[in-house]
C-alpha cells in the first residue's frame, strides 16, 4: 500500500471520528448529567439530516440548511426531553431502553411519511467543492476537511462551554450533586432541557454534514448511533475527553482495518480468501478492540470522576 | 384458590388450543402461521422472562441468540440438502431434534462468552456492550458469503421430525406448542429453584446475596446462558417457520422487538411473554392490515404502557403480582 493512500485512508478515519465524536458528544453529556441511556439519539441524527435536505432544496444553500438543520434537531431534542424523556429520569434503565425505543419507531415511521421512502441526496457546496493535493500525489476531498475542521471546533468550543461559562459550571454541577444544584436556586428541569437540546443539536449537525457524502435516508441513524456506544464504552461514559479520544480512535482503526487487512492476510490465504476474511475481521475489528479494552479497562479509557 | 392470574393463563391456554380449531372450521390456514409465530416469539420471550424477569438483566442483544439458532437451523439443512460435509467433515441434518441440541449448544457457547465478558459490567455498560456484541455477529453474517450474506439463506424444504409431517401447518404448530409449554414449566421450576431464588435476589439486592457466600457474578452467567439456549431453539424454529434466515434475524431491532414483547406481556409474570407475543402478532396482522405506518402506532402504544401502564397486559388483567 502506497503512503499516498494511507494518508487517504487516515484522514477518511479522522473525518468518520469526527462524525462518531459529535454523536458521542451529547450522548455522553445526557448520561453525564441525567442519567439517562437514548436510544433515539441516531433519530436526531436522522433528523438533522432530513431537515438539511429540505431546507437546501427550499433556499438553495447548504449553509442556511446547516443552520435550519441545527435549529431542528435541538427543537426536536427539546419537545422529545418535555414530551417523553422528563418522565424517565428516575426510572430504570428498562423503561428508557423501551420508551426511548419507542421514539425510534415513531421518528421513522413518522418521517417516512412526511418524506415518502425514497433517500434524498444533497450536494456539496460550491466554495467546498473540488480536491487539495496529498503528500504523497494523490488529492483530497476539501468537504471532508471541511467537517474534520468543524469537529475539532466543536470539541474546542464544547470544552470551552463546559469549562469555562456559567452554563457549564451548572452543567458539571448538576453532573455531581443535582439535589444540591437545585437547593441552590438552579431550576434543574429548563437545564436538563437545555443539555438534551444541546446533545441533539451536535447529533443534527452530524447527520447534516453527512448528508452529502452519503444518502439522507430512514434508519441511516442507527449504525452511528451503535458505532457511538462502542465509543462510549471504549472512552468511559460521561467523559467528554474519553468521547473525542474513543471516537477517533474508532474511527481510524474501523476504516484502517477495512483498507489494510485483506492486504495484510492475502500474503496467509492467497487473494480471494483474504478478501472476503479480511472484510469480515474488518467488520468486528472495533468490537475486538472494544473487548481488549474492556478486559484491561472495565470502566473505559478515561472513566468520569476520576 | 383460583387468582385472578390463573383465570388469565387459563383463558390464554384455552385461545391458543382454540386457534387451530377455528382455523379449520373457518378454513383460514392462515391463523395457524399467525399462531405458530407466537409460539416461537412466545418461547424467545420466556428466554429473556428469565433473565430480565427474574434477573434484572437489562440486554439489547439477545438477537444474536436468536440468529444464531436460525442459522444453525439453517446451515445444518443447506449442508444436508446439498450432501456437503462442515466444519471438521461433519454432516448436515435435516432433523429438527439434532438441529435443536446443535442450536443449544451453539448459543449456549456463545452466550458463555459474550455474559463472561459483559456480565463483569452492569446497567447502562451492560445494555451498550451486548448491543455491540450482537452488532459484532450481525456485521459478521452479513459479510460472511458463504451462506448468503446479506441477502440470507433459503431452504426450500422445512426441516423434519421423526413421525411428523412438518410440512403442513397443523404438526408444525403442535411442536412450537410443546416447545412453548416445555419453555413455561422450566420458567416455573427455576423461579422455584433455589437458583431462582438467587437469582432473584441478585437483581433485588446483590451485596446481600453475595454476603450468604453466592456470586453474584456466576449466577448471572447461568442465567445469561440459558436464557440464549432457549433463544436459540426460538430462533432455530422462526428459521424453519420461514424456510428462511437472514441477519435482520440478528438485528437490533429484533432484540428491541423482543423487550417489546415481554413488557406489553408483564415482564416477570409468568405468562407474560405468552400474552405480548399474542398482543404483538395480533397487534402487526390488524393495525398491519389497516395502515403500512402500524409501527408509529406500535411506537405510541408503547409509549403510553411504559409511561402509564407499566404491569404490561397481565398486570391490567391480573392485578399486580403477589409478590416480588
Amino acid at each position: 500500500m502506497s503512503s499516498a493512500l494511507l494518508v487517504e485512508q487516515l484522514l477518511n478515519g479522522l473525518q468518520l471520528g469526527v462524525m462518531l465524536y459529535l454523536m458521542a458528544a451529547g450522548l455522553t453529556l445526557i448520561f453525564g448529567v441525567m442519567g439517562l441511556i437514548n436510544l433515539a439519539h441516531g433519530s436526531l441524527y436522522m433528523v438533522g439530516a432530513f431537515a438539511c435536505a429540505a431546507v437546501a432544496a427550499w433556499t438553495g444553500s447548504f449553509f442556511l440548511a446547516l443552520i435550519g438543520a441545527l435549529i431542528a434537531a435541538a427543537a426536536a431534542g427539546a419537545l422529545m426531553e418535555i414530551l417523553v424523556i422528563r418522565r424517565l429520569y428516575g426510572r430504570d434503565h428498562l423503561d428508557q431502553v423501551l420508551a426511548t425505543f419507542a421514539l425510534i419507531l415513531v421518528f421513522s415511521e413518522a418521517t417516512r411519511w412526511l418524506f415518502g421512502p425514497f433517500p434524498l441526496y444533497l450536494d456539496i457546496p460550491a466554495i467546498l467543492q473540488g480536491t487539495v493535493p496529498l503528500p504523497g500525489g494523490s488529492r483530497y476531498q476539501i468537504y471532508r476537511l471541511a467537517i474534520i475542521g468543524v469537529g475539532i471546533a466543536v470539541a474546542i468550543g464544547l470544552y470551552l462551554l463546559i469549562s469555562r461559562t456559567r452554563l457549564g459550571m451548572r452543567i458539571r454541577a448538576g453532573e455531581s450533586d443535582r439535589e444540591m444544584i437545585a437547593a441552590l436556586g438552579v431550576d434543574i428541569r429548563t437545564l436538563y432541557t437545555v443539555v438534551f437540546a444541546l446533545g441533539a443539536g451536535l447529533a443534527g449537525l452530524a447527520g447534516a454534514m453527512i448528508g452529502p457524502l452519503q444518502s439522507v435516508q430512514v434508519g441511516m441513524g442507527e449504525p452511528v448511533l451503535i458505532l457511538a456506544f462502542v465509543v462510549i464504552v471504549i472512552g468511559g461514559i460521561g467523559s467528554n475527553r474519553g468521547a473525542l479520544i474513543g471516537a477517533i480512535l474508532v474511527g481510524v482503526v474501523d476504516t484502517m482495518g477495512r483498507a489494510l487487512l485483506p492486504g495484510v492476510l492475502s500474503g496467509l490465504l492467497g487473494p480471494s480468501a483474504a478478501a472476503t476474511t479480511g472484510s469480515s475481521l474488518a467488520s468486528m475489528l472495533i468490537y475486538l478492540v472494544m473487548v481488549v479494552i474492556l478486559v484491561f479497562r472495565p470502566r473505559g479509557l478515561f472513566p468520569a470522576g476520576s | 384458590m383460583i387468582t385472578r392470574e390463573r383465570l388469565v393463563e387459563i383463558t390464554l391456554v384455552l385461545l391458543l388450543a382454540a386457534v387451530p380449531i377455528a382455523a379449520q372450521l373457518l378454513n383460514e390456514p392462515f391463523y395457524l402461521t399467525l399462531a405458530t409465530r407466537v409460539a416461537i416469539l412466545g418461547l424467545a420471550a420466556v428466554g429473556l422472562n428469565i433473565a430480565l424477569g427474574l434477573g434484572g438483566l437489562v440486554s439489547f442483544g439477545h438477537a444474536a441468540f436468536f440468529g444464531v439458532g436460525g442459522y444453525v437451523a439453517g446451515v445444518l439443512a443447506i449442508h444436508a440438502f446439498n450432501g456437503t460435509p462442515m466444519l471438521l467433515g461433519l454432516p448436515g441434518t435435516k432433523l429438527m431434534p439434532f438441529i435443536w441440541i446443535v442450536a443449544i449448544l451453539v448459543s449456549g457457547l456463545v452466550a458463555l462468552g459474550i455474559g463472561a465478558l459483559t456480565l463483569r459490567t452492569s446497567g447502562v455498560y451492560f445494555i451498550m456492550i451486548t448491543l455491540a456484541f450482537a452488532q459484532m455477529i450481525y456485521y459478521f453474517a452479513i459479510s460472511w458469503p458463504a451462506y448468503g450474506g446479506e441477502d440470507g439463506l433459503s431452504f426450500y424444504v422445512r426441516n423434519g421430525f421423526p413421525g411428523v409431517d412438518t410440512l403442513k401447518p397443523l404438526p408444525f404448530l403442535l411442536i412450537c406448542y410443546a416447545l412453548l409449554a416445555l419453555g413455561l414449566i422450566l420458567f416455573q421450576v427455576l423461579r422455584k429453584s433455589r437458583f431462582g431464588a438467587a437469582l432473584q435476589g441478585a437483581r433485588q439486592n446483590e451485596v446481600r446475596v453475595a454476603a450468604t457466600g453466592i456470586s453474584p457474578y456466576r449466577i448471572r452467567l447461568v442465567a445469561f446462558v440459558i436464557w440464549a439456549m432457549i433463544t436459540g431453539v426460538a430462533g432455530a424454529l422462526y428459521a424453519d417457520l420461514n424456510r428462511f434466515v437472514s441477519p435482520a434475524m440478528l438485528s437490533w431491532h429484533m432484540s428491541g422487538e423482543l423487550i417489546v414483547l415481554i413488557v406489553l406481556g408483564g415482564v416477570g409474570r409468568r405468562f407474560g411473554p405468552v400474552v405480548g407475543a399474542g398482543l404483538y402478532v395480533l397487534l402487526e396482522y390488524w393495525l398491519g392490515g389497516i395502515t403500512e405506518r402500524w409501527q408509529l402506532f406500535l411506537g405510541l402504544m408503547l409509549l403510553g404502557v411504559v409511561l402509564f401502564a407499566r404491569g404490561g397486559l397481565i398486570g391490567l388483567l391480573a392485578g399486580k403480582p403477589r409478590h416480588g
